[in-house]
C-alpha cells in the first residue's frame, strides 16, 4: 500500500496577531477553548493513516514544541514513523538555498530515510476536519503529480493574505492558478506531491536561487505538471491575523459550525491536561459558548469562548469575548469584544469593551488592576 | 537496593452494595466525580506518594478497569523496571484458583512481591474516595518498628458499630480488632490500607493459606492472627478528604456532596493532583436555551436544557427542553426533548428518548437507569 508522510512547513506562516504572538508562533496560537491552530492539520493528517510528521520550523517555537513533545497524544510516538520537529540549525558552508528551499535542502536526509513514497504538505492556518484520504486515493487514480486541497470559504475581515484561487476545467484538472476573489475556491495551502517529484524540484528551485518552494515551481511550471484538486465541503477558515482570529472563534458558537467541526467526526486530537469538569455556581448564568475543563464560572457568560481553568466570578459579565487558559476574572467586571491571552487576571469592578472589530486584547500574564 | 515498598492494589470486588451500577464493572472502575472512576484516587495516591511499585489485583469484570488503567501513564506509573503491574488470577503447572479472599490474592502473588524484595508492603483497595500521603504512614510504621500498621479515620460515636473497629492504648497500640461491634469501645475505624513488614507478612500468608478454617480476608482472618501471636501493629490516624461510596444512597450523596464543595481542596487540589485517563473531547458546547446551575460537566457535552444541581459525565448531550435535577449522568448519555429527570443515575450509553419523565421521591434511594431498566421505571408524557 503506498504511504504518505506529512510534511508542515511553518516557513510562510502569516504572523499578524499582535500581542499573541510576542512569544509563540501562529501555529502554536490557543484556538477553540483547549485546541491550538497546529492541532487541525496534524489530527487531519494522522486519521488519514499518516504515520510519519515533519515539522519546518522557523522562530519562536519553544510554545510549540511544548505543546506537541514526543507526539503521543496524536498517535505520533511510534516505533515506526513518528513525530519530527526540524528546527532551522544548520552549517553548510556549500548551502547556497534560499526561503523555504534552505529546510528541504538541510533536511533532505530525513527524506531519503523516510519510507514514505509520497509527501502531503501543508501550513497551520487552514482549519478544518477533514480526511486527506480522499485526497490522495484521487491523486494515484488521477495519476497526477501534484494534487491540491481546495476549499470554499468567505473571507473573514481582516484576513491579511489573498489565498490563491484556482481555476479548473472539467475534470478538475487545474487551469490556473490566480488572485481574482470572484473566484470563490481557494487552494487551501495543502497539497500532496511524489517524493522523488518533490526532491527533483526542490534541486531546481536551489539551482536557480528561488526563495519559495510552491510559488516557484507549482505556481510557475502549470504548464509542464499536471496538477488536480481535491474539494473540502464543509466548515473551514483561514485563521491569519487577530481579527481573522477573533472572528473565527465567534463562528464556532454557531452550532452548526460546531457541530461541522467537532460532533459526529473523528475527535480533533491535542495536548491532555488534567482539569477536573466544569463547575457552574449557583448563580451562574452561561449561554451559546464553548467551555473547556477546569473553569469555574460563578458569573454571566454569553457568546464566549472559555478555555482550560478560567474562573469568572460572581457578578461578572462577559460577553462576545475569548478568555484564555487560567485567566482570573474577578467580580464586578464588565467585558465585551475582548481577548485575554493565558494567565491574565482582571481585579475587582474593571470595564473593558472593544469592538468586534477590532477585538481589545491583553498579552499574557497582564494584570488589571 | 531492596525498595523500601511496594503497594498492592485490592481491585477485584463486585461491590455488592452497589447493585446495578456494578452489573458489567469492577467497583473501582465505577464512574465519580464527573470525570473520574473510584481507582483514580488510589493510583493517584500512590503517585502523589511516590510508591513508584503498584500490583493491580484484579479479578471481577475487570475489562473496563484494564482499559482504564493500560499500562498506568496517567500516573506516571509506566516505567521501565518497576511502575504498574495488573494481577490477574492465573493457571500455572499446579492448576490455579480465583483469589479466595483478599490475603490469598496476594498470597498468590508472593513471587510478584519477592521480584522487588521490599521492606513493606502496602495494601490498599481501589474502593475509597480519599488524598492521602502514605508515606506519613510509612514514617510511623518505621518509628514504632511495627510488624503492622493499619491505617484509621474518627468516626462518630453513634455510627461506630458498622464499621470495623480497633480497641487501642493511648499510643495507639492495637490490642483488638472488632468487626462491627454492637457495643463499640472504639471510635476509630479501619479504613483498609495495612502496611505490614514484607517478611512478617509473608510468614502470615502461607499460614493462613494452609489453614482450613480461614476465609483468607485480611479484615476477619489475618488481622485477628496476627494480633493473638503478639505480633506489634499500631493504628495510623488519618485525617483529611475521605469519603465512602458503598452503597448507591453514599455514592449518590458523595456526588452531590462535590457541588458545595470547594473544588481547591478535592477533585483539583494541585498540591495533590487527581489523575485520570484523559480522553480527547471537544470542550463542552452551552446552547443558547440552556440553563445551567450547581452543576459538574464534562468535556464532549452539548447542553440545550436545564441543569440544576448534578453531575454530567463526559459527552453528554441534553435537548431543548430537557430539565436535569439532583442526578448523576454517566459519559456518553443522551437525552431527548422535554425529558425530567429528577434524582436519578443514568449509566454509560443510556438513551432517554424524548418526554421521558424519571423521578425518583426524596424518601427513596437514587433510582439507576440504563437501556435494560428504563422501559419499568420511566414515565413518557405526550407533550403533543
Amino acid at each position: 500500500m503506498k504511504q504518505m508522510m506529512g510534511l508542515i512547513n511553518l516557513e510562510h506562516e502569516r504572523d499578524t496577531f499582535q500581542e499573541l504572538t510576542y512569544f509563540r508562533c501562529p501555529a502554536a496560537i490557543p484556538f477553540a477553548g483547549r485546541y491550538r491552530l497546529i492541532d487541525f492539520t496534524l489530527s487531519n493528517m494522522v486519521r488519514s493513516g499518516i504515520q510519519e510528521v515533519a515539522l519546518f520550523t522557523n522562530q519562536k517555537y519553544r510554545a510549540l514544541m511544548d505543546h506537541l513533545g514526543t507526539g503521543v497524544h496524536w498517535g505520533l510516538a511510534r516505533r515506526h514513523g513518528g513525530l519530527f520537529i526540524l528546527p532551522p540549525d544548520w552549517h553548510d558552508p556549500s548551502d547556497i538555498s534560499r526561503g523555504d528551499l534552505r529546510h528541504f535542502h538541510n533536511n533532505r536526509d530525513y527524506f531519503h530515510r523516510s519510507k514514505a513514497d509520497y509527501v502531503l504538505v501543508s501550513g497551520s492556518q487552514f482549519i478544518a476536519n477533514t480526511d486527506y484520504n480522499a485526497a490522495f486515493q484521487k491523486h494515484l487514480y488521477t495519476g497526477a503529480d501534484i494534487t491540491l486541497l481546495t476549499t470554499e470559504t468567505k473571507l473573514a475581515p481582516g484576513n491579511q493574505q489573498v489565498r490563491p484561487r484556482v481555476e479548473l476545467d472539467e475534470d478538475d484538472w487545474v487551469k490556473s492558478l490566480h488572485n481574482d476573489i470572484t473566484n470563490p475556491i481557494q487552494f487551501s495551502g495543502t497539497y500532496i506531491i511524489h517524493k522523488e517529484l518533490l526532491l527533483e524540484l526542490v534541486d531546481a528551485c536551489i539551482a536557480y536561487e528561488k526563495t519559495d518552494f510552491f510559488q516557484a515551481t507549482i505556481k510557475g511550471n502549470l504548464h509542464k505538471l499536471f496538477v488536480q484538486t481535491y474539494h473540502h465541503t464543509g466548515y473551514s477558515a483561514f485563521i491569519d491575523s487577530l481579527e481573522s482570529f477573533y472572528h473565527q472563534n465567534m463562528e464556532l458558537l454557531k452550532p452548526a459550525n460546531y457541530e461541522n467541526m467537532f460532533l459526529n467526526r473523528p475527535p480533533v486530537l491535542t495536548k491532555v491536561s488534567n482539569e477536573p469538569p466544569v463547575k457552574y455556581g449557583p448563580n451562574a448564568q452561561v449561554s451559546s459558548s464553548i467551555v473547556a475543563n477546569g473553569c469555574v464560572i460563578e458569573g454571566t457568560v454569553e457568546n464566549s469562548v472559555l478555555f482550560r481553568g478560567v474562573h469568572i466570578s460572581p457578578d461578572t459579565h462577559i460577553k462576545d469575548s475569548i478568555i484564555m487558559q487560567r485567566c482570573d476574572v474577578a467580580s464586578g467586571v464588565d467585558l465585551e469584544n475582548v481577548i485575554l491571552d493565558k494567565d491574565v487576571h482582571i481585579l475587582e469592578n474593571q470595564r473593558l469593551i472593544g469592538s468586534a472589530e477590532k477585538p481589545y486584547t491583553l498579552a499574557k500574564r497582564k494584570v488589571l488592576v | 537496593m531492596n525498595k523500601e515498598v511496594v503497594a498492592m492494589l485490592l481491585a477485584g470486588g463486585e461491590g455488592k452494595r452497589l447493585g446495578p451500577l456494578t452489573r458489567h464493572l469492577a467497583k473501582p472502575a465505577v464512574p465519580f466525580g464527573g470525570k473520574y472512576r473510584i481507582i483514580d484516587f488510589t493510583l493517584s495516591n500512590c503517585t502523589n506518594s511516590r510508591i513508584e511499585t503498584v500490583g493491580v489485583l484484579t479479578q471481577y469484570s475487570p475489562l473496563v478497569l484494564n482499559q482504564h488503567i493500560g499500562a498506568g501513564s496517567p500516573w506516571g506509573l509506566d516505567l521501565p523496571t518497576e511502575g504498574l503491574s495488573i494481577l490477574s488470577p492465573y493457571t500455572a503447572k499446579e492448576g490455579g484458583d480465583w483469589y479466595k479472599g483478599t490475603a490469598d490474592a496476594i498470597y498468590q502473588n508472593i513471587h510478584y512481591i519477592d521480584q522487588y524484595n521490599p521492606e513493606n508492603v502496602l495494601v490498599i483497595s481501589g474502593d475509597h474516595i480519599y488524598h492521602m500521603d502514605y508515606n506519613l504512614m510509612l514514617e510511623q510504621h518505621i518509628e514504632t518498628n511495627a510488624d503492622a500498621t493499619i491505617s484509621v479515620i474518627e468516626v462518630p460515636w453513634e455510627e461506630a458499630s458498622r464499621f470495623g473497629i480497633l480497641n487501642t492504648t493511648d499510643s495507639l497500640s492495637i490490642y483488638e480488632f472488632e468487626e462491627k461491634p454492637a457495643a463499640p469501645k472504639n471510635n476509630l475505624a479501619s479504613m483498609g490500607i495495612y502496611l505490614f513488614k514484607w517478611q512478617e507478612l509473608r510468614k502470615h500468608l502461607i499460614e493462613d493459606a494452609i489453614c482450613f478454617e480461614s476465609t483468607h480476608d485480611f479484615g476477619k482472618d489475618l488481622i485477628p492472627k496476627m494480633l493473638s501471636v503478639g505480633n506489634s501493629m499500631y493504628a495510623y490516624q488519618f485525617e483529611g478528604y475521605w469519603k465512602d461510596v458503598g452503597t448507591i444512597q453514599s455514592y449518590w450523596e458523595a456526588n452531590m456532596d462535590l457541588l458545595n464543595e470547594d473544588l481547591s481542596v478535592s477533585l483539583n487540589c494541585k498540591k495533590w493532583r487527581t489523575y485520570s485517563k484523559v480522553t480527547n473531547e471537544p470542550p463542552q458546547f452551552i446552547a443558547e436555551t440552556a440553563n445551567i446551575q450547581n452543576a459538574l460537566i464534562h468535556s464532549g457535552s452539548y447542553i440545550n436544557g436545564t441543569i440544576d444541581t448534578s453531575v454530567l459525565f463526559e459527552n453528554v448531550s441534553v435537548g431543548a427542553g430537557s430539565t436535569i435535577s439532583h442526578s448523576i449522568i454517566h459519559p456518553n448519555v443522551t437525552i431527548g426533548k422535554n425529558v425530567r429527570i429528577e434524582r436519578a443515575i443514568i449509566k454509560e450509553n443510556t438513551t432517554i428518548p424524548a418526554g421521558t419523565v424519571i423521578s425518583t421521591p426524596p424518601t427513596d434511594e437514587p433510582m439507576v437507569i440504563d437501556d435494560d431498566t428504563l422501559p419499568k421505571r420511566a414515565v413518557t408524557v405526550d407533550y403533543l
